[in-house]
């Protein structure tokens, strides 16, 4: 009997105007991709504090997506820029205290990029299935 | 600025006494932010003096830091003063003050710095137990600044911070108090901003030639202390069994975040119900995972309280001294602050004028972020 193929799971956390918007297009136009993905809608990429990213890996998540306007069209003007330096700082702190940083991404994907959306996921799933699953599941003693 | 020279005449806390008097008797200041010794003689705190009388116990070169004075000049200027208050601090203080300033929990007007050497501070318990059995801890301290041999009292160590701290002289302030390269019995050596310097009625004197090799030298020891301890905490805490067994003891007081001068969130998620969770939600947290260490999210708290703070960490070590059960923490909040500072060629308290990195952004950067 083959053994169960490790499905990643991925939590999202996708800006309203337009990763948000961009998954609900590749929904619309029926476009498939892996369903491994738990999306949890924000305003604006720059509204994430860094403890959810966290939480979410020390929880077991697999994968933690970030997704935001592209630089310069943010709806709040400059809210993706401040995500950009919170997740840098994010990373550096993962990577020192011996996290895999790799399993954090930030993408910037528009309302119109629904395609890029999927591919994100398609991609992200594959990666992580390389990775195999985070060592940090079913962790209580944290 | 201008050099001036301070005879001490064997006595360099009364001759402080006198020059920092003049400030309040002139009325540069109208309140003075000062180290007092205690009543009960094993302990110095910052203690804001409208009267001159009180300045007496001034005690402004004992080794020993029980609160970092940032929080304190965030306490008193944040609503805004009208009137001038100069307060002693040393740099890891001086340059916290900085970063609330730009984080805009402290303000700048009226505030007069005035900065001192530091040698290096005890444990306020060692302080208290050295003082208690009749040693003279700071005087032995100052026989050792002409020549830069800074040694703890036997039997005792200086604060961890302290022994890896490479930014011991002011860094800002308009009056710099210098000890070291001389001997501060006879001769304390004060940096002095011109218009004060006339309205205290200094005389211009020689810098000590010595103090520019005293003070590399001691940097130079510090910087390797600091480097070995920074390499040890990363050869420990490499993956997740090596964070738990860093943070093994801790017992989720907060005292870390409570006594950190950049810490200033009136309130902290950690202290919010958001922690509070549904009793039900403990039992399906360990259902899904068999246990649940209690209380929840201990590892969070660090990770967190390093996103939120460790650009502006100063290395004060408030943090370390707070902790009834010892961890490490100035040496992790430093170690990974180093590179994290890095990343935006950020160095905490440098400048008034550089926006702290969670503060600012440029349009072009990072990016290779993803």
């Amino acid at each position: 009997m083959a053994e169960t193929e490790f499905e990643p799971r991925i939590i999202a956390f996708l800006c309203n105007w337009c990763t948000y918007t961009g998954a609900d297009l590749a929904g619309t136009s029926r476009i498939q991709y892996p369903p491994n993905i738990r999306v949890i809608r924000l305003m604006c990429s720059g509204a994430l504090d860094p403890v959810y990213v966290s939480k979410a890996l020390l929880e077991g998540a697999d994968g933690v997506l970030i997704g935001g306007c592209h630089p310069g069209d943010c709806h709040y003007q400059t809210g993706n820029y401040k995500a950009r330096r919170r997740v840098a700082i994010l990373k550096s702190i993962l990577k020192q205290l011996g996290f895999d940083e790799d399993r954090v991404w930030l993408r910037w994907i528009s309302a119109s990029e629904g395609r890029l959306f999927a591919d994100t996921v398609t991609e992200m799933v594959a990666a992580l299935k390389a990775k195999g699953p985070n060592p940090l599941k079913g962790a209580w003693d944290i | 600025m201008m050099h001036s020279i301070l005879k001490t005449d064997g006595n360099p806390s009364e001759a402080i006494h006198s020059l920092l008097r003049r400030l309040l008797d002139a009325g540069i200041v109208d309140s003075l932010l000062v180290p007092l010794r205690v009543a009960a003689g094993d302990n110095t705190v910052q203690t804001l003096v409208r009267d001159p009388r009180h300045l007496a116990a001034m005690d402004p070169l004992a080794p020993v830091m029980p609160v970092t004075t940032a929080r304190l000049v965030s306490n008193i200027t944040m609503t805004g003063i009208k009137e001038r208050v100069g307060v002693v601090m040393r740099d890891c203080e001086i340059r916290a003050v900085v970063e609330l300033v730009k984080l805009q929990q402290a303000k700048a007007d009226n505030l007069l710095i005035i900065g001192v050497d530091c040698p290096g501070t005890y444990e306020v318990r060692d302080y208290a137990d050295m003082l208690r059995h009749g040693v003279d801890a700071k005087g032995e301290l100052l026989s050792q600044v002409a020549g830069g041999d800074i040694q703890p009292h036997a039997g005792k160590t200086f604060r961890t911070a302290c022994q890896m701290c490479e930014k011991f002289t002011p860094s800002h302030g308009d009056l710099r108090i210098h000890i070291f390269g001389d001997d501060p019995r006879e001769r304390i050596h004060l940096e002095v901003a011109d218009v004060l310097a006339e309205k205290l009625g200094l005389e211009p004197g020689q810098p000590v030639e010595a103090r520019e090799g005293v003070v590399g030298d001691i940097t130079r020891r510090r910087t390797e202390t600091r480097d070995r301890l920074f390499a040890a905490f990363r050869e420990r805490v490499r993956d997740m069994s090596g964070l738990q067994a860093y943070l093994s003891t801790c017992i989720r007081c907060h005292n870390c975040m409570v006594n950190c001068p950049i810490c200033y969130c009136k309130e902290c998620i950690f202290r919010t119900p958001i922690f509070d969770h549904e009793s039900e939600k403990y039992q399906q947290w360990a259902a899904r995972k068999g246990a649940v260490r209690l209380p929840t999210d201990t590892l969070l708290f660090h990770i967190t309280r390093l996103n939120h703070m460790v650009t502006s960490c100063v290395g004060c070590g408030m943090c370390d001294s707070a902790c009834p059960s010892q961890l490490p923490i100035a040496t992790m909040f430093r170690a990974v602050g180093q590179e994290v500072q890095a990343l935006f060629d950020y160095v905490p308290g440098r400048s008034l004028d550089e926006a702290p990195p969670v503060a600012t952004f440029r349009e072009d950067e990072l990016e290779g972020i993803q």
